[in-house]
């Protein structure tokens, strides 16, 4: 398909801009643009036929099935991106004062209240704008505690070999070096590796529970005291909280610092990677180190204040606003019955999918019941057939079924991680499983046509190996290429 | 009320039966009881109707100035309905991160069309898909010039206070030393930034046009930087690229800038958008996601996120940033404002702001007691004194739904106005003005 | 697999080519790259830094993974080969031919194998 510069024709425009009502001014020599300003030139048509093509290469959650494992790809009400813009919230100018944007700070305060109520935390921030930006928020805050205490010696940071990426690369952003925790049998935390790592020089845990097998650690409490009875601090990645809201509280487990996935949990959509939001919420003890602009009640209603020994500022602002208002519009709607609903659905789906593929294909670590997750193993099936996990997943495509998780995490061999989310049916899952039964017997039949699929997509595998060997990250025209 | 599932009650205890289970509660086995909750102390479930009556309840608490003077970081400009209408798409919008290319040659192509836009606009080599905004774009920008050798960053005095704590906040975090570069009438003191660079300066930042509106001597400043072996890193407007020199021409490695004005709303402050753009050198060494171009295996074109071995979920520790969602709406966002816009239109953007900015400020000074601090040109921001306290003349002026200058701490005001002023709101305003002091 | 004599080898799969004036030559053996897949960069020492054996010296990377390389030897980076910037599938196509680093001052090194015993190692290891 051609890019919208190929489509260019010299002198098409859209008219947007009025002439001008004022004189003209003029910059100093020497402070313009000299270059061309190589920008499309299209009209308004051309515009909304190319972005249409272009929809029609994308799949979202719209267009079917998403059980991408850690993203929690559920449903994205449509009220929500109503009520996000709302002239009342998207008018405001981030720096008007606080009685005229009384409306805006409501929003956050309440977000606020409710999230800190789900988590069972005391303070919230809603600065980070997606979750990795709350990792690191929350893991300043830890540094920030420990020297404040004066302890200089807490510099190690303890991360299970099945923690997502964005763990270890957060505590390194923050200076941390990062200790890795083996996983027991059973998926969970090593206690015995943990209590060797755990120690003095111990800045905090970083936890996802349930971790990334889907499995909810029974030995949790015994996982935050043993790194408490160190002197560290406890920070839980709520990146599949999504499994147990409304059931279980981080701050009930022992954590004293949780971010949030709004764009996970909380219903807002991910807008193909982002705009996300990251909140972090903290126990009493680390309000104090939260970043500026932490809505408070004054005396004139409400207002910001920056707490006494903030970390500072993650980013401009107070994060991204309007999908805090997708996130309360979604928590107002389910409320105190319908946050742990979705939370048993979500569950109740994974583990009734997981049944279906049983005995098709190998469950990592399947012997008890999964959380929101689980995933599968397909080590023995490319031993027997040569048919891989990524094999699987592409001839997913060609089912309409966007691919799960693959390879990840890596401690499981061929994994493919599977998240179905609440908001599927049964005829949705049974229809899935039936598919994977299917490229299950495809495997022994024909596994060529596995290791060409997919089949009717848009294109065909792409050369990842030469597009990284030799970057083209930017179009150039014919008669400028070398 | 409901909690958006498919399936009936009935449903859900077939399906449990089907895995063995009596109840809800088995699965949660591997939960100690102990720690289950009772409930959770939250509002009742609400209808869609009820959820938007509260919504729009607290919407209306806020004041909307039909009249905005004001810019610091967040800028009102005018969002053609094209660009509405492309991101509200339902299949951009419920996408997520773009890890299957076949699936997703859509949303990889817009990247692919965005990054070279935003190499267009600002004249550097490569752009990243994104970043969170221009403050932490600031700042991932300075750690990718770090190296064993050199840790400090000088960052401008002038550039805008909330990015200027964003980098600090990142350098309490990497351990990078910051040191500020005093400002001069308005502008970064180019003696005092001499004074300061030596061999362990990673790199200096300076913002384009600064936070003041005026227009630094940026080749110059980039140049002594460079001298000293330091990277030059310029943080920049993106709507006046379209007639300032770039940050290509001006020798940057790193264009960085807050793309909000590029067709996202004022939003309270986000979501907004970081671009970032550096040169070929520097290419590897960029945080987050990026798009490239290669071949599938039938030898058609086809868009892939590559130079993945850079991020956190290949790295792990070894990585240099951690990003991994960033802001890919709103890159489209700005990549289809970019296109309506086309040369001309961007161009003629600009003008209209340096124009309605011109005719502002010319309005604002004609009342008595209202000078400007700082001579020469501007962009579309300028700062005058203030006769009276600035908490009378903005609570006036809100009267009349107009959003007044900000208030530096000096206690002078920095203004702003764009194409969405009109000569008749200004003339309005230099009216309110008057009789508010 | 191919396994030149008159090289030496690490069990973290590198070889090295030792000069008569002291300084040697390291790069990844057949096997490394053939387990490794199509690589895709390198990140290269600079010219001056001090390497010690047994710690990284740089990586290599393919399109899904990064691997370490360690140095055999401790001493001073002489010279790098730049051209694998642009051509890291040289490492691909002659393993042996593409070296990463050449080491002066040579002061200390790992415990290498001969080409029959670094054979051996990796027929254990599969």
């Amino acid at each position: 398909m051609e890019l919208l510069f190929e489509k260019s024709r010299k002198g098409r425009r859209c008219d947007l801009l009025p002439p001008l009502d004022v004189p003209p001014a003029h910059l100093m020599a020497g402070m313009e643009r000299e270059i061309p300003l190589d920008l499309p030139e299209l009209s308004e048509v051309d515009l909304t036929r190319h972005y249409s093509a272009l929809e029609r290469r994308a799949h979202g959650v719209n267009n079917g099935f998403y059980p991408l494992g850690s993203c929690t790809m559920k449903y994205n009400p449509r009220i929500n991106e109503e009520l996000a813009a709302l002239p009342g919230f998207t008018g405001v100018h981030p720096t008007q004062s606080a009685d005229t944007a009384q409306g805006c700070l409501e929003v956050l305060y309440l977000a606020e209240e409710l999230l800190c109520e789900i988590t069972g935390m005391d303070a919230m921030t809603f600065q980070p704008a997606a979750g990795a930006h709350g990792e690191f928020t929350a893991l300043l805050m830890v540094k920030k505690y420990h020297l404040d205490r004066g302890d200089t010696a807490r510099t190690k940071i303890l991360v299970p070999d099945s923690a997502h990426g964005t763990n270890p690369a957060s505590a390194a952003m923050c200076g941390f070096t990062v200790v890795n925790v083996p996983s027991n049998p059973e998926g969970g935390v090593d206690l015995a590796a943990l209590r060797a790592a755990a120690g003095p020089d111990t800045a905090a845990l970083m936890l996802t529970n349930p971790n990334t097998l889907g499995l909810f650690d029974p030995n949790i409490l015994e996982i935050t005291q043993i790194v408490h009875d160190a002197g560290g601090l406890c920070y839980y990645d709520g990146a599949n909280l999504n499994a147990v809201m409304g059931v279980v509280r981080p701050g009930d487990m022992g954590f004293d610092l949780v971010h949030l996935n709004l764009h996970k949990t909380f219903s807002t959509p991910h807008g193909g990677g982002g705009p996300g939001s990251g909140p972090v919420g903290c126990k009493k003890f680390l309000k104090d180190f939260l970043p500026v602009f932490h809505v408070e009640e004054g005396a004139d209603g409400l207002e910001f204040r920056d707490p006494a020994k903030s970390i500072g500022s993650v980013k401009g602002f107070y994060g991204n606003f309007t999908v805090v208002v997708k996130a309360l519009s979604y928590i107002l709607t389910l409320g105190a019955q319908g946050i742990p609903e979705a939370a048993k659905g979500a569950v109740l789906n994974a583990n009734y999918l997981r049944e279906q593929l049983r005995g098709t294909y190998d469950i990592a670590y399947g012997d008890g019941p999964c959380m929101h997750e689980f995933v599968l193993t397909l080590h023995d099936l490319k031993k027997q057939t040569g048919v891989s996990a990524m094999d699987v997943a592409k001839a997913l495509i060609d089912h309409g079924i966007h691919p799960p998780t693959m390879y990840f995490p890596l401690i499981v061999e061929e994994a493919l991680m599977f998240e179905p989310t609440e908001t599927e049916s049964r005829e949705t899952l049974d229809e899935a499983a039936a598919v994977l039964r299917d490229i299950r017997a495809q495997a022994d039949a024909d596994p060529e046509a596995l290791h060409a699929a997919p089949h009717h997509a848009p294109i065909s595998r792409p050369d990842e190996v030469k597009a990284a060997r030799h970057p083209v990250l930017r179009y150039t025209p014919p008669e400028d290429q070398a | 009320m409901g909690s958006y599932q498919p399936s009936t009650q009935a449903e859900r205890q077939a399906m449990l039966e089907a895995i063995g289970c009596q109840s809800m509660d088995d699965l949660y086995a591997q939960v100690p009881p102990e720690m289950r909750l009772d409930h959770l102390d939250l509002p009742d479930g609400k209808s869609e109707l009820e959820v938007r009556r509260v919504l729009e309840g607290i919407a209306a608490k806020n004041t909307v100035f039909p009249s905005v003077f004001r810019g610091a970081g967040a800028y009102k400009h005018y969002i053609p309905a094209i660009v509405k209408s492309v991101t509200g798409k339902e299949t951009f919008l419920t996408a997520y991160t773009p890890y299957q290319a076949e699936l997703s040659q859509g949303v990889l192509q817009s990247i692919f069309e965005y990054q070279t836009m935003i190499c267009a606009l600002t004249g550097m080599d490569a752009s990243n898909a994104s970043i969170y905004d221009g403050a932490s774009a600031a700042a991932e920008a300075a750690a990718m010039c770090r190296d064993r050798k050199r840790s400090t960053v000088l960052l401008s005095a002038a550039a805008h206070p909330m990015v200027r704590r964003t980098v600090e906040t990142y350098c309490f975090g990497n351990g990078m030393e910051v040191k500020t570069v005093p400002v001069k009438n308005g502008f970064t003191d180019a003696q005092a930034l001499t004074d300061l660079l030596d061999d362990t300066v990673a790199c200096f930042y300076l913002q384009q046009p600064n936070y003041f509106g005026r227009i630094e001597s940026a080749r110059e400043l980039g140049e002594a930087a460079h001298a000293a072996g330091a990277k030059f890193i310029m943080g920049v407007n993106p709507i006046a690229m379209a007639v300032l020199k770039t940050p290509g021409e001006c020798g940057a490695d790193i264009a960085v800038g807050e793309g909000q004005p590029l067709g996202m709303p004022l939003s309270f402050g986000g979501p907004y958008l970081g671009f970032m753009a550096a040169t070929a050198a520097l290419t590897r060494k960029l945080p987050g996601r990026i798009v490239g171009e290669t071949t599938d295996h039938d030898g058609r074109r086809a868009y892939v996120l590559t130079l993945q071995a850079r991020e956190q979920h290949i790295r792990r520790e070894k990585a240099s940033s951690n990003v991994c969602s960033n802001q890919a709406l709103c890159a489209m966002t700005a990549a289809v404002y970019l296109a309506a816009m086309g040369p001309d239109g961007l161009r003629q953007a600009a003008e209209s702001c340096m124009a309605h900015a011109r005719y502002a400020a010319q309005k604002v000074c004609d009342v008595p007691g209202f000078d400007m601090v700082y001579p020469g040109p501007y962009f579309h921001e300028f700062v005058t004194t203030c006769p009276c306290k600035p908490e009378k003349l903005l609570a006036g002026l809100a009267k009349r739904g107009i959003l007044g200058p900000l208030p530096l701490e000096d206690g002078n005001l920095l203004w702003c106005a764009t194409e969405m002023n009109t000569r008749d709101e200004i003339d309005a305003l230099e009216q309110a003005i008057r009789e508010v002091v | 697999m191919n396994t030149p004599d008159h090289l030496r080898y690490t069990k973290s799969h590198e070889w090295v080519l030792f000069a008569d004036d002291g300084t040697a030559k390291v790069g990844l053996t057949d096997h490394a790259q053939d387990a490794l897949g199509d690589l895709v960069f390198v990140n290269l020492p600079q010219v001056g830094d001090a390497l010690t054996c047994g710690e990284a010296l740089g990586d290599v990377e393919s399109v899904k993974a990064v691997s370490d390389v360690y140095s055999p030897v401790t001493g001073t980076v002489k010279a790098v080969n730049e051209d694998l910037l642009d051509t890291p599938e040289a490492i691909n196509a002659d393993p042996y031919g593409a070296w990463l680093v050449e080491v002066e001052d040579i002061t200390d090194q790992e415990e290498l194998l001969d080409a029959a015993a670094y054979e051996a190692h990796c027929a254990q290891e599969d």
